[in-house]
């Protein structure tokens, strides 16, 4: 079981949705978070106050997925978040010790495996 | 507006003057069409929140700029050419002379109906600044800010000017004509509704990305804009009579009676549909009745501003719902909300006319006369495929000239970043004010290896 976290482009979040979704991965916790890389800073000007933005807005995306599932969905994120500029954001794979489902107590895999299969052809 | 304007425009022209007993400042209708000038005035900023509301906040500001850009650009267009082009004399049927070029002959003592013209020119530069700027609506989210505001320009000085002279100057082809536009159902809803359709066609859609995050962000602007705009109406409607008389009351009772009944057949449509009575709908109805009125109030009776409000809304209540199938993006209904209800109130003017209301006026045909009908449909045919062919040109020039979009990243950032440099809800939390150096003004890019 691994933890994915991607730091993605806010306006890349409905594309990666659905390529995770495609793929059967729909258990994802995602959260708006601010961030630097190599993205140059953003300036703004309020009549004579120039304002820099260092910090850039990215969606931080956290899913949990079982091995076999950790290669497609790495894949998925980045090829929908790519738009090839500076700024696109990085993936992160951590090894991940144990998983719980709250409702049934199930553990590990079985807490990993989606409630509602992805209907045919999604 | 029209028929006063026969005795205005005659008093106006410096022929008239010179035969005519010295013209009179009426000091009532002058204070009552400075106050009109100023509600008028506040309905571009109106429009800007109800617009602004509509769209996603990374757009607000560009949205809104859109509107109160029109305030500078326009109003200065109108003094310089727009003025003497819809209302000096000296032209012909279809546009103004050169006789008011530079606001000459206004001065002083210049009078127009009984009120100053100084006044007349300013109550008239609150219309010309309002009608672009409706139009902005179908463009949001995707136009660049330099070719919208040479688009509006242009607009203004070559489809507006024109019509506003074909329609409400003495000389005019369509005043000759006998059509009734109290308040500009086909200058200004008409236009509008036209332009916003064959302008977003030009222009094309937004991408697929910003239609997904295209959600009302602030629906309190929307109520806000609404009713801004609906206070400055009452200005706008009972103001065209352009004196303070039973004329301009009898628009006055319309323009609160059509809003309101539009209003509630939109929510009523909505329910009826199974959706509950919403915010925005009730915006939108009472806004669409505002445009409804303007051409018949100041001709119509209490009961038939009624009607023509209840019959408008329906009309676009129904467009709004099958506007996935018009192959535009007309990103904030103008089609829908001006020019469907701008071309239904243009012809139940037609039909609820009355001589009892304004004894200028032969009736419509309730009171016997079908041929008033007929007229409102050429007139507002005419406004349609003149703004249309003219919209559409425009357009293209400007496409020739600057080009009509943004990049596909600035519009997926949002249009207040690339267009403006501000944010309307700024994250200056993260940001700092000042020269000194960031570290990304000398970005280290470090190696692997280092």
């Amino acid at each position: 079981m691994k933890l994915i976290t991607a730091v993605i482009r806010p306006e890349r979040l409905s594309q990666v949705k659905q390529a995770l979704f495609h793929i059967g991965v729909t258990g994802v916790t995602l959260s708006r978070v601010s961030g630097h890389g190599g993205e140059r800073e953003i300036l703004e000007h309020y009549r004579g106050t120039q304002v820099r933005l260092e910090f850039h807005e990215k969606i931080k995306l956290e899913i949990a997925v079982s091995d076999a599932f950790v290669d497609r969905t790495v894949q998925a994120i980045s090829s929908a978040a790519r738009t090839g500029e500076v700024g696109d954001g990085k993936i992160f794979v951590q090894a991940l010790e144990h998983v719980y489902r709250i409702r049934t107590g199930e553990a590990d895999g079985e807490a990993l495996t989606p409630v509602n299969t992805p209907k045919e052809g999604y | 507006m029209r028929r006063l304007l026969v005795m205005v425009m005659l008093l106006g022209s410096s022929a008239a003057l010179a035969q005519s007993s010295t013209p009179k400042i009426d000091t009532g209708d002058t204070a009552f069409m400075i106050l009109c000038s100023a509600l008028v005035l506040l309905m571009t900023p109106g429009l800007a929140f109800f617009y602004g509301g509509l769209v996603r906040s990374r757009t607000v500001l560009n949205t809104m700029m859109m509107s109160f850009v029109a305030m500078g650009v326009v109003a200065l267009l109108w003094a310089v050419l727009g003025y003497t082009l819809a209302f000096g004399g000296g032209g012909n049927a279809f546009i103004g002379g050169l006789e008011h070029l530079g606001l000459n002959d206004l001065e002083g003592s210049s009078v127009t109906g009984t009120i100053p013209s100084y006044v007349f020119f300013i109550f008239q530069l609150t219309f010309a600044v309002i009608t672009p700027a409706i139009i902005s609506g179908s463009l949001v989210d995707r136009m660049k800010f330099g070719s919208y505001v040479l688009f509006i320009a242009l607009w203004s000085l070559l489809i507006y000017s024109p019509l506003a002279h074909m329609v409400w100057s003495e000389g005019g082809f369509w005043y000759k004509h006998g059509l009734l536009d109290f308040a500009g159902g086909t200058v200004i809803e008409v236009a509008t509704g036209t332009a916003g359709l064959v302008a977003a066609m030009v222009l094309g859609k937004r991408s697929s990305g910003t239609l997904r995050v295209a959600v009302p962000h602030n629906i309190p602007f929307v109520l806000l804009g609404m009713g801004l705009l609906w206070f400055g109406w009452l200005g706008f409607n009972a103001g065209s009579a352009l004196a303070a008389n039973a004329v301009a009351a009898a628009a006055l009772v319309g323009t609160v009676l059509a809003p309101a009944a539009a209003m509630c057949m939109w929510l009523l449509w909505e329910v009826q549909r199974g959706q509950k009575p919403s915010a925005v709908g009730a915006a939108t109805g009472a806004v669409v009745g505002m445009v409804a009125i303007t051409p018949a109030c100041g001709y119509v009776s209490p009961m038939a501003s009624i009607w023509i409000g209840l019959l408008a809304s329906s009309a676009s209540f129904w467009v709004v719902q099958i506007k996935y199938r018009i192959n535009s993006d007309d990103a904030l209904d103008v089609f829908a909300c001006h020019g469907v209800a701008g071309f239904m109130g243009v012809l139940l003017t037609g039909v609820f006319a009355s001589s009892k209301i304004n004894p200028s006026i032969t009736g419509g045909l309730l009171e016997g006369n079908p041929a008033q009908l007929l007229i409102q449909l050429e007139g507002a045919l005419f406004a349609v495929a003149f703004v249309g062919v003219g919209t559409f040109v425009l357009m293209h020039l400007v496409r020739m000239l600057l080009g009509l979009r943004v990049t596909a990243h600035q519009e997926s950032q949002g249009l207040d970043l690339s267009s403006h440099a501000e944010e309307g809800y700024t994250s200056g939390d993260f940001g700092f004010v000042g020269k000194e150096a960031g570290s990304i003004d000398s970005p280290v890019i470090l190696n692997a290896n280092d």
